[in-house]
């Protein structure tokens, strides 16, 4: 399989083995099987209750799973929690962006990671400088680190969300539904920083209901129905309709996916 | 253009902002105090202000442990009550022959554990702080009384005495105590990684927990940190009277909540100030001596104080709404 060539010599950075989560009776995730590789943008795509926030709440220890686990580093993990997840480089970009609005920008992108001098008092200088450092790498235009972060824009405050996680030394870098409720212009300036995090070697996930955004951005797009995988695909081998056909079913389980092995369907 | 507009904005939100609310307190406060001494000769006499800072210095530290719990977004009504228990506990505990030293440590770890089981409860098992804090009001006032069987424990040693009517040069121990707190809880508050957390707690919870830090522990603890601050208020009461008494601290939650909101702290947490507390248990404290030296009746002087307090947070809580939509 040629997709499989260029990640030969690369392992996973995480592996997703036969995940389970319910909510009373609702089943959420019903056994996913997924590896995630640096380097590469990879799509979640799915309809609404389709398990995509479930499944990056799994991976990020916002959620324990009920079964199943998670390889990272060849070490293998029932559940992940919140810091468990940072440490392994796990860094997730919410869709409500978990920013404190009140607080300044520099110590959103430093919250639970703030520098201490003689031990106990904040180094906020270091904060502010490194936060402006942070922000110019990644051309994001705030005017400045102390503004608080309420007074910012849609596509300002996501590019604080990405300088945080990249500064907590995530290796990978989930986004939920980042261009949900932005403009066109603040868009494409959101999915240029996406498309530059995997080029840079990041692990990259998106979830995005919106198939142009996710075909303008991913390497590979995965698809998930009624809390299973139904396709896994290399974005310039597939179309959107073809992927519509997935998402909503008409089309039928996505051979490559059987031939490669990692989709367990019992 | 629209960003441009909305830097503006922002520009003219922190310009307000920075005006608003503590600058504000200063020049009431200011205005209270020209006034007063203008129209008493008494006001501005040493023994007078002495006065005003003896008894502010109680608000300021019970107001302060609000201060944390306000600003991380939850709220303390058991105040009152753990000053009152751990004033119990410390007349107890010299009563059974523990020295000074000893008895206002139980005092304290009596207070602190009251706090911790506040934290406890409101952080694990997710129930609204008021609720939790109103329980534990009633807990620990009731244990107080079961304590001390309703009958008040009086006459302590002098060591105890000394910490509610002792002299240190012109000043009184409430108000080295209160001093010292209120600076080391302005550079907790704004310089350390507890003091970013509290606020981060009442800004966003959620985000806090997902950026992997324990909210549990920082919430318990700003709980346990408020527990703290009503038993040393139960110190300066117990031995300012040189009586224990399980009916002590009446309404004291809700003097410093209003305190602390009348300061500045916002209600739905996030924001916090130290300073304002300060400046806010000091205008209170004028002017309840000002009411006094104006011989306004006592039943009036509630009512008074009451509409201002109204006044003041009605005015703090809705300027900032205006100023968003310039």
């Amino acid at each position: 399989m040629p997709q499989n060539k260029d990640r030969a010599h690369n392992e996973p950075f995480i592996r997703v083995i036969n995940i389970r989560k319910s909510f009373g009776s609702v089943v959420a995730l019903d056994g996913v099987n997924l590896d995630f590789y640096r380097g590469e943008v990879t799509a979640i795509v799915g309809d609404n209750g389709a398990g995509k926030s479930t499944l990056i709440k799994v991976i990020s220890g916002v959620l324990s799973p009920d079964g199943g686990k998670l390889i990272v580093n060849r070490k293998s993990y029932n559940f992940l929690t919140p810091s468990q997840a940072i440490e392994l480089g796990i860094s997730t970009v919410y869709q409500d962006l978990a920013l404190v609005d009140c607080r300044d920008v520099a110590t959103n992108i430093f919250l639970g990671q703030e520098p201490l001098k003689a031990g106990l008092f904040v180094d906020k200088k270091k904060m502010n400088r490194e936060s402006e450092k942070l922000l110019n790498r990644l051309k994001v235009h705030i005017p400045s680190v102390t503004t608080a972060v309420e007074f910012l824009s849609g596509g300002q405050r996501q590019g604080v969300a990405v300088a945080r996680s990249i500064n907590q030394r995530g290796k990978m870098i989930i986004f939920d539904e980042p261009t949900a409720a932005m403009g066109v212009k603040e868009s494409a300036r959101v999915l240029e920083l996406i498309r530059s995090l995997g080029s840079d070697g990041f692990a990259v996930v998106v979830i995005s209901h919106n198939l142009h955004h996710v075909f303008s951005i991913s390497n590979r797009i995965c698809v998930l129905r009624n809390g299973r995988m139904a396709g896994d695909f290399r974005a310039e081998r597939t179309s959107p309709n073809e992927i519509v056909g997935y998402i909503t079913g008409t089309n039928e389980l996505n051979t490559e996916v059987v031939k490669r092995g990692i989709f367990n369907h019992a | 253009m629209h960003e441009s507009t909305l830097e503006e904005r922002a520009k003219v939100k922190r310009a307000l902002g920075n005006i608003s609310p503590q600058l504000l307190l200063i020049i009431i406060l200011t205005t209270m105090v020209i006034s007063l001494s203008l129209s008493s000769p008494f006001f501005l006499t040493w023994s007078n202000l002495r006065n005003i800072f003896d008894h502010s210095s109680l608000y300021i530290i019970l107001a302060i442990g609000m201060t944390f719990v306000i600003s991380s977004g939850g709220i303390d009504l058991s105040v009152g009550g753990v000053a009152a228990l751990s004033g119990v506990c410390m007349a107890v505990a010299m009563k059974s022959g523990l020295g000074v030293g000893a008895a206002i440590a139980v005092g304290l770890l009596a207070g602190g554990m009251i706090g911790a089981a506040n934290g406890a409860v409101i952080s694990r098992l997710k129930i609204n702080p008021f609720i939790v804090t109103l329980g534990f009001m009633s807990v620990s006032r009731g244990l107080a009384l079961i304590i001390t069987g309703g009958i008040p424990i009086y006459g302590f040693p002098r060591a105890f005495t000394w910490f509610g009517s002792g002299h240190v040069g012109p000043l009184n121990p409430p108000m080295l105590i209160a001093a010292f707190i209120a600076a080391a809880a302005a550079l907790a508050l704004n310089r350390t990684r507890f003091g970013y957390y509290t606020l981060a707690l009442g800004g966003n919870e959620e985000a806090l927990r997902r950026s992997g830090v324990s909210t549990r522990f920082f919430k318990t603890a700003v709980y346990i940190l408020c527990g703290t601050t009503a038993a040393l208020c139960g110190l300066i009461v117990t031995s300012r009277l040189n009586t224990a008494e399980p009916l002590a601290g009446w309404m004291l939650e809700m003097d410093s909540i209003a305190a602390v909101v009348l300061g500045g702290t916002s209600m739905k947490g996030g924001r916090g100030s130290i300073t304002g507390t300060v400046i806010a248990c000091l205008l209170l404290g004028v002017l309840r001596n000002g009411l006094v030296i104006l011989s306004i009746p006592a039943y009036y002087q509630q009512l008074l104080i009451g509409i201002i307090i109204l006044t003041a947070v009605v005015f703090a809580e809705v300027r900032p709404r205006k100023a968003l939509v310039i």
